[in-house]
């Protein structure tokens, strides 16, 4: 099956000389739940705004579900809904008009049963004939989304799509999204609340700087990029000069609260055993010992401070 | 890569209602208003001038005014339609939209003038009615001139918004093409006189004025005399409708001051 989405060597320059992707290889599989992860400027709205038509390409490829993007761009369009990063409406419309609109652009007549059940799905059904500059900040948001999702595109781009929104709005909006996902429609999705992301999306790729610098299944990445962190208490705190020791020295030793001896080890290495060892031949047994996985938004900073790094 | 002239009938169709409805919704400032403003400009000049017959043209002052007006509100609000669609759309940058939207750039033009002409023949019929009782009624001579050069020159002013629209990045520079461009050229192009009554100078400077003759053709439509013989004129004013209307097309194809 092709790809949702493959995007090779896709680059951008600004007019002011800002360049926002440099060369990009991106392949988000079809029916995944992709998180799209970077820090501000990383690249994903260009990305994204490439892809929707507001921005234009500077050089590279773009595919959709096997067909060439950029050459086709008016079925494309009917293959995508997106959800931009702006709220905007126009404000002359209730949010009702506004769906009935959207539909009318994709050449598709008003799917009144389908528009019924996404305004009751986001929480918009009581608020369906106010007028858009009526609605708050969340609900806006939402619409959003429904936008998006009027015309039942089978690859749906969510740009931010929860900021602004409260945590029981939010809970029901992802478990719609998850139906949606469950059913084959592919989701694009970026965020900066890391922690929906690893809950959600089944594959991730980190971008900075224009380039993808991590792309994998969630569950490799962390696996893979996430460290363990082994935690040893003892009765008598070790000392700091200790620390030092060479046979510590891969495992980042440093003091915790209570002087308890942190140490990190590559998951992929299995180094727990080094690790654990070592401490036990410096100190001896400890009293206690706790192992904490690294979780995405620690990977996520430690990847991108790397690159910022190297840069 | 092979983009369709026309692809998605309903989706232009959508275009279309969506900006009458837009137009519709404000329907005080978009049709009333305009009306008001004309019909005061009627009784100003009428009284100020009296009952007196233009030179050049020798009709009565209130059945010469009122082919002018009708022709300078329409061709305002022509202009006005889409010009604020595209930048209040730009402004509020729901513009986005209409980019994303499986739509051509000739069903866009297509929408966005069609609606730009059903607002200006609107107001413009809105107002005939309204100014009837000053003059009373009677069939215009020549009525397929009338329709000609009232659909050519809202199409071309139409089109005019829609390139200012695209070319404006905040309401200022609307503003400023209003301003200094549309409405002197339209309230100088023969609307309360006759370019006989002139200065030689100011005669030949109006003659460069393109609006002037879309305003003359409009009212040879209803009195049978103008300053210009309005056959002169015909293939001039479909050529520069057709013209902007092609470029209106080229430039959103471009996706001209639209997309970074």
């Amino acid at each position: 099956m092709s790809a949702a989405l493959h995007v090779a060597g896709l680059t951008k320059v600004y007019g002011n000389g800002k360049k926002a992707l440099a060369g990009l290889e991106l392949e988000v599989p079809t029916g995944s739940f992709f998180a799209l992860l970077g820090p501000n400027g990383a690249g994903k709205s260009t990305l994204i705004n490439i892809l929707a038509d507001t921005v234009r390409e500077g050089g590279g490829e773009a595919r959709l579900f096997g067909r060439d993007l950029f050459a086709e761009r008016l079925w494309s369009k009917r293959q995508m809904g997106v959800v931009p990063q702006e709220v905007a409406f126009d404000p002359f419309f209730s949010a009702r008009e506004l769906l009935h609109t959207a539909c009318g652009y994709h050449g598709l007549r008003p799917d009144r049963a389908w528009i019924d059940e996404l305004l009751e799905r986001l929480g918009l059904a009581e608020h369906a004939d106010k007028n858009t500059r009526q609605l708050s900040g969340g609900m806006r948001r939402r619409l959003l989304v429904a936008q998006a999702l009027v015309h039942r595109p089978p690859l749906v781009i969510l740009d931010e799509p929860t900021a602004g929104v409260d945590v029981e709005l939010r809970r029901r909006l992802w478990q719609f999204m998850r139906e949606i996902n469950t059913h084959g429609t592919t989701i694009l999705l970026t965020t900066h609340y890391l922690e929906e992301a690893e809950e959600l999306c089944d594959r991730v790729a980190i971008i900075d700087r224009g380039r993808a610098i991590a792309a994998a299944p969630m569950r490799e990445l962390l696996g893979e990029l996430g460290n363990t962190q082994i935690r040893l208490s003892y009765a008598q705190p070790p000392g700091s000069a200790l620390l030092a020791d060479p046979l510590l020295a891969p495992f980042n030793p440093r003091l915790g609260e209570g002087g308890q001896l942190m140490l990190d080890y590559a998951r992929q290495t299995g180094g727990f055993d080094g690790a654990y060892q070592a401490a036990r031949t410096l100190f001896g047994a400890p009293q206690s010992l706790e192992m904490v996985s690294e979780r995405l938004e620690d990977v996520f900073v430690r990847l991108t401070e790397k690159c910022e790094g190297q840069g | 890569m092979n983009i369709p002239l026309l692809s998605n009938p309903r989706g232009l169709w959508t275009l279309f209602v969506r900006e009458m409805h837009r137009f519709m919704k404000v329907k005080m400032q978009t049709l009333v208003a305009p009306v008001l403003t004309a019909t005061l400009y009627l009784l100003i000049f009428r009284y100020a001038i009296g009952n007196r017959t233009v030179p050049g043209v020798g009709v009565d002052v209130v059945a010469f005014l009122i082919p002018g007006l009708v022709m300078m509100t329409m061709l305002q609000n022509a202009f006005a339609n889409t010009s604020s669609s595209i930048i209040t759309g730009k402004v509020m940058h729901v513009h986005i939209y209409l980019l994303m939207a499986p739509l051509t750039a000739l069903e866009v033009v297509l929408a966005f003038l069609a609606a730009a002409l059903v607002r200006a023949l609107l107001v413009g019929l809105v107002l005939l009615l309204a100014l009837i009782p000053f003059a009373g009624l009677s069939m215009p001579p020549h009525p397929w001139l009338i329709l000609y050069y009232g659909v050519c020159g809202s199409l071309i002013l139409a089109a005019l918004g829609f390139v200012g629209g695209m070319w404006a990045d905040k309401f200022d520079d609307m503003a400023l093409i209003n301003n200094f461009v549309i409405l002197p050229l339209t309230l100088l192009s023969g609307v309360f006189f006759s370019s006989s009554q002139l200065p030689s100078l100011w005669q030949t400077i109006n003659g460069y004025n393109p609006f002037f003759y879309l305003i003359d053709g409009f009212r040879y439509g209803f009195l049978g005399a103008g300053d210009t013989d309005p056959m002169q004129g015909i293939v001039a004013t479909g050529l520069a409708a057709l013209a902007s209307a092609l470029l209106c097309w080229r430039l959103w194809a471009m996706g001209w001051n639209m997309k970074e």
